[in-house]
């Protein structure tokens, strides 16, 4: 076995290992057949709107894990995630946009829709190479990045931590969310960009690119993991560990601290602009809403909810969250604002930890002791 | 008995087909007659009675000759009866043909002579006769009485017809211009009507005349005067509308001397927007600076504390609508302040002891935790009072608009606000300066641990500040529910803005706050119309964002040992 396979199999124990073999199974293979191999009607036939839901849930995951990797692990909680997300969202958006050629509705190969309509007679020079998918694919993570980059490199050179940088990233996201409303951005403005028709030649409309969509999100996930999972493991990933709970006395030890968060905030950026890459496809759609300060502190309580500081809690959260967001805007929409109200005080209040941490204090018989003398003291 | 039900039913239809027939031709016996008794006694009267008679003309285009010379006479009693054959209250007498405004009420008419407005007796349907307009016709009045209320006796009436008058000159508004001049006793009025005349006197064929008109337009401060001088600059085939070449330098020497002023008005107009809206958002901001600087709490439900004053205005209002008399209407402004601030801080209160309390130490999951309760409360309110805008009136005193010179007018409200925040921030200040309770809050800022040990009860203190905090933003609520409307997002969009006044002006200090919210609204104002409104707001936003590298602790940073860890 060479370093990198070994150094791979070293990161989860050997039941972790069992545990995530046999979820990716049940995701890549399990999920797809229920929905192409069973016949409609049968009672394990998975829809083809569950399946595309289900790959929504996991781009949701890929960005909780991203901002886990920062405010779990670094102490960085960034409210601007979304801007990331939206980012790589629009490059993606950019490139389905230009697949569309002669069949929009203006008719014109070159330039989209709401171009023509604004009178413009060629593309902006933005828009050069999305034509190409390799481009596009690069400009998602390239674009996040540098823009995390220099925000970062900014913000942590002049010590800007705690709720100043949740803040500053806040106005950032809403400064975005300000700029791609206006049509003269060129990304749209309030519509932004929908209608896309194919993807790498494959139709949108067909149940098997959902179902391949889908398949890559799962892929990307189970990569992102690791990447994320090899980060934290490393010396650099007990560094920020250190960062996050005395950022001070890190400094005073002489390690770059400046260095150490503008690396990890630069890879969340990244690995958020996938996340909005994966998203556009399955949604089919993409638009300035995504900026919304709102939508990125939620992604906050999505890692809350898991338990931040481990990064199975942040997909776990994601998928509770999103689980439940769904369940209540069909059943009961004016309960959900309450629901996720709650949540937030709640979490932050009762579990800490998150609902990882519940189950790790249940396993090793703390929270029943506790609650155990927290009676005892009443009766008594 | 079908037979003598069809019967029945004949007989009162042919009698009334009589009666008709009978009517008819007595009308037009009379119509036959009667024209030349009334043309007698209309020829002796004035020629303001000639031109009311002339309305009854066969002829629309007789009527609408008419109604020009009424407009002509420049007599305000002219404003009434063409109001009235607008409004088709105009009739004929049948008895001496004589033109009459009648009003119904049940089955007969109140009359109204044209020529006194004293009421000449009443008339049932079938005594006269009404006088037809067109809508040609209607739309002539409509022209006519914007002239003719130069000579209305309402002083604001008369300004705005003369303004109409310059914004849009004809030829024929010269003669009533000047009478209208020369009855004028206001001199504001007369003012404006002299430049309605010069603007009209600069296409007239004397040289000197024109030159005339143009020094004295050279004073003034008005778009649309300025706009009539350039038109005088323009070239139609190589030609020069205004061919005198001493006339056009004066022309474009006044030009100058108007665009200068206009400048200086604009200035001074963004200024006083700025202004407004720096003064709403340090109202929105000051809570937070609060909150933000005594407890490191930041409380992402502070916008819904200024929206749960706005709620509030409204229900004293539509209590004052339901159970107090309209006089004392006006009056629910005065009483929403202290109720904004109570409900607001009462809501504080219930904040801090029931969540913000147990997080100490925990600043990021603070934030997380009230962004939860503005959710909530957010969908409270919803819930309530449905997600649609609610509308609060303004009262008389505080609606309307002040009028500055040069096209510049301000909305009262506007300047309401901004006497309105200095008041609340000069009280604040002086309640945090000479209160004991406000000394016992600088020292918690200052030094926590020490305040601690000098005996302050800190718990207290910060229960207190947040009500007070979350107080003042109710107190904002009331001043934004007069100048937007009231929704379950409004505190939504004053979130980032009023976190960017904190962080700018510097934690934990009251000047920060002001310095940062008025530098913010009046640059805001002042980038709008060289990059519009939404581009202004994200150049302010990186313009902050760089500038918080610079001084990462804001404006005016707290010194000593608290602002350091």
């Amino acid at each position: 076995m060479g370093p990198i396979s070994s150094r791979l199999l070293a990161l989860e124990s050997k039941r972790s290992w069992t545990a995530i073999v046999i979820l990716a199974v049940i995701a890549i293979v399990v999920v797809p057949f229920l929905n192409l191999a069973v016949p409609e009607g049968s009672l394990f036939h998975l829809s083809t709107f569950w399946v595309a839901t289900l790959g929504k849930y996991l781009a949701f995951a890929i960005l909780a894990l991203s901002l886990d990797l920062i405010w779990g692990y670094a102490g960085i909680l960034s409210l601007g995630h979304g801007a990331f997300f939206g980012l790589g969202g629009y490059a993606m958006g950019m490139y389905m946009m230009r697949q569309i050629g002669e069949r929009s509705v203006y008719g014109n190969p070159d330039l989209p829709d709401f171009m023509v309509f604004l009178n413009w007679d060629r593309l902006p020079w933005y828009w050069f190479g999305f034509d190409q998918f390799w481009f596009a694919a690069l400009m998602v993570i390239a674009v996040p990045g540098a823009l995390a980059f220099v925000f970062g490199w900014l913000a942590f050179r002049s010590r800007i931590t705690g709720v100043y940088f949740s803040i500053i990233s806040q106005a950032m996201v809403f400064a975005f969310m300000l700029a791609f409303f206006r049509n003269e951005m060129g990304f749209g403005g309030n519509n932004g960009l929908t209608d896309f028709k194919d993807i790498l030649g494959f139709e949108l409309s067909q149940d098997a690119t959902k179902v391949g969509l889908y398949i890559a999100t799962v892929v990307a996930l189970l990569i992102v993991y690791f990447i994320c999972r090899a980060v934290v493991t490393s010396k650099l990933g007990r560094l920020l560990i250190a960062v996050r709970d005395a950022e001070s006395r890190v400094r005073f030890l002489g390690y770059s601290v400046t260095n150490a968060k503008l690396f990890v905030f630069t890879l969340s950026a990244m690995i958020a602009g996938l996340a909005g890459a994966l998203y556009v496809p399955q949604v089919g759609i993409i638009n300035p809403g995504e900026f919304a300060p709102a939508k990125s502190i939620e992604m906050a309580i999505w890692v809350a909810v898991g338990g931040r500081g481990t990064l199975f809690g942040a997909i776990l959260g994601a998928f509770a969250v999103n689980g439940a967001r769904t369940y209540f805007t069909a059943a009961a929409p004016e309960i959900w604002l309450f629901f996720l109200g709650a949540l937030f005080i709640l979490v932050t209040l009762v579990m800490p930890h998150g609902i990882v941490g519940v189950y790790k204090s249940l396993r090793s018989g703390e929270l029943t002791a506790a609650i155990g003398r927290r009676l005892r003291r009443n009766n008594g | 008995m079908t037979t003598s039900h069809a019967r029945g039913e004949v007989s009162p239809r042919r009698f009334s087909a009589f009666i008709g027939t009978a009517l008819l031709s007595l009308a037009l016996l009379a119509a036959a007659f009667l024209p030349a008794n009334a043309q007698t006694t209309a020829a002796d009267q004035d020629p303001f009675a000639l031109a009311v008679q002339g309305l009854d003309a066969r002829q629309f285009s007789d009527k609408a000759a008419a109604i020009d010379a009424l407009g002509a006479l420049g007599d305000e009693r002219a404003i009434l009866v063409l109001q009235a054959f607008a409004d088709g209250r105009m009739y004929r007498r049948n008895a001496d043909n004589l033109v009459v405004i009648g009003d119904r009420v049940g089955d007969i008419f109140n009359l109204t002579s044209p020529l006194t407005a004293e009421s000449i007796g009443t008339a049932a349907s079938g005594d006269i006769k009404k006088i037809v307009a067109n809508n040609k016709l209607r739309g002539q009045i409509r022209g006519v009485l914007g002239q003719l209320a130069l000579f209305s006796p309402n002083a604001d009436n008369r300004l705005d017809a003369a303004r109409n008058v310059i914004a849009s000159p004809t030829e024929e508004a010269l003669g009533l211009l000047k009478r209208a001049r020369d009855r004028e006793t206001v001199s504001k009025i007369r003012d404006t009507l002299e430049s309605g005349i010069a603007v009209l006197e600069l296409a007239s064929d004397d040289r000197a005349v024109r030159l005339a008109a143009v020094a004295t337009l050279a004073d003034r401060s008005d778009p649309d005067i300025k706009s009539a001088l350039d038109q005088r600059l323009l070239e139609i085939n190589g030609e020069f509308i205004e061919p005198d070449p001493e006339v056009r330098a004066a022309l474009v020497a006044a030009i100058e001397d108007i665009n200068d002023r206009l400048a200086l008005f604009g200035l001074a107009e963004n200024l006083i927007f700025g202004l407004s809206l720096g003064s709403v958002l340090l109202l929105a901001a000051i809570g937070l600076a609060i909150t933000f600087g005594v407890m490191g709490v930041i409380n992402m439900a502070h916008g819904e504390m200024i929206m749960l004053g706005a709620y509030t205005t409204f229900i004293v209002q539509e209590i004052f609508r339901s159970s107090v008399s309209p006089e004392f209407f006006g009056m629910y402004v005065l009483v929403s302040i202290p109720a904004a601030f109570f409900v607001a801080a009462a809501f504080g209160v219930l904040i801090e002891r029931g969540c913000i309390r147990f997080l100490y130490g925990r600043p990021l999951e603070t934030l997380l935790a009230t962004w939860g309760v503005s959710l909530i409360l957010q969908q409270l309110v919803r819930t309530l009072f449905g997600a649609n805008n609610r509308e609060v009136a303004n009262p008389d005193w505080i609606s309307g608009a002040v009028a500055f010179g040069g096209g510049v007018s301000v909305t009262v409200n506007r300047i309401y606000i901004i006497i309105f925040c200095i008041m609340v921030v000069a009280a604040l200040a002086a309640f945090i300066r000479y209160s004991r309770f406000g000394l016992q809050m600088r020292a918690v800022t200052q030094n926590r641990g020490m305040a601690s040990a000098m005996g302050i009860r800190t718990g207290q203190i910060d229960a207190l500040t947040f009500a007070l905090g979350s107080g003042i933003a109710g107190v904002a609520g009331v001043a934004l529910s007069q100048i937007s409307n009231v929704s379950p997002n409004l505190g939504q969009n004053f979130i980032v803005d009023s976190f960017m006044v904190v962080v700018f002006g510097g934690v934990g200090s009251l000047w920060g706050t002001i310095v940062g919210a008025f530098s913010l609204g009046i640059v805001n104002k002042f980038l709008e119309p060289v990059s519009g409104a939404i581009l202004g707001k994200v150049v302010v936003l990186v313009i902050i964002i760089l500038f918080i590298q610079k001084r990462p602790r804001g404006l005016f940073a707290l010194k000593g040992r608290a602002a350091e860890d």
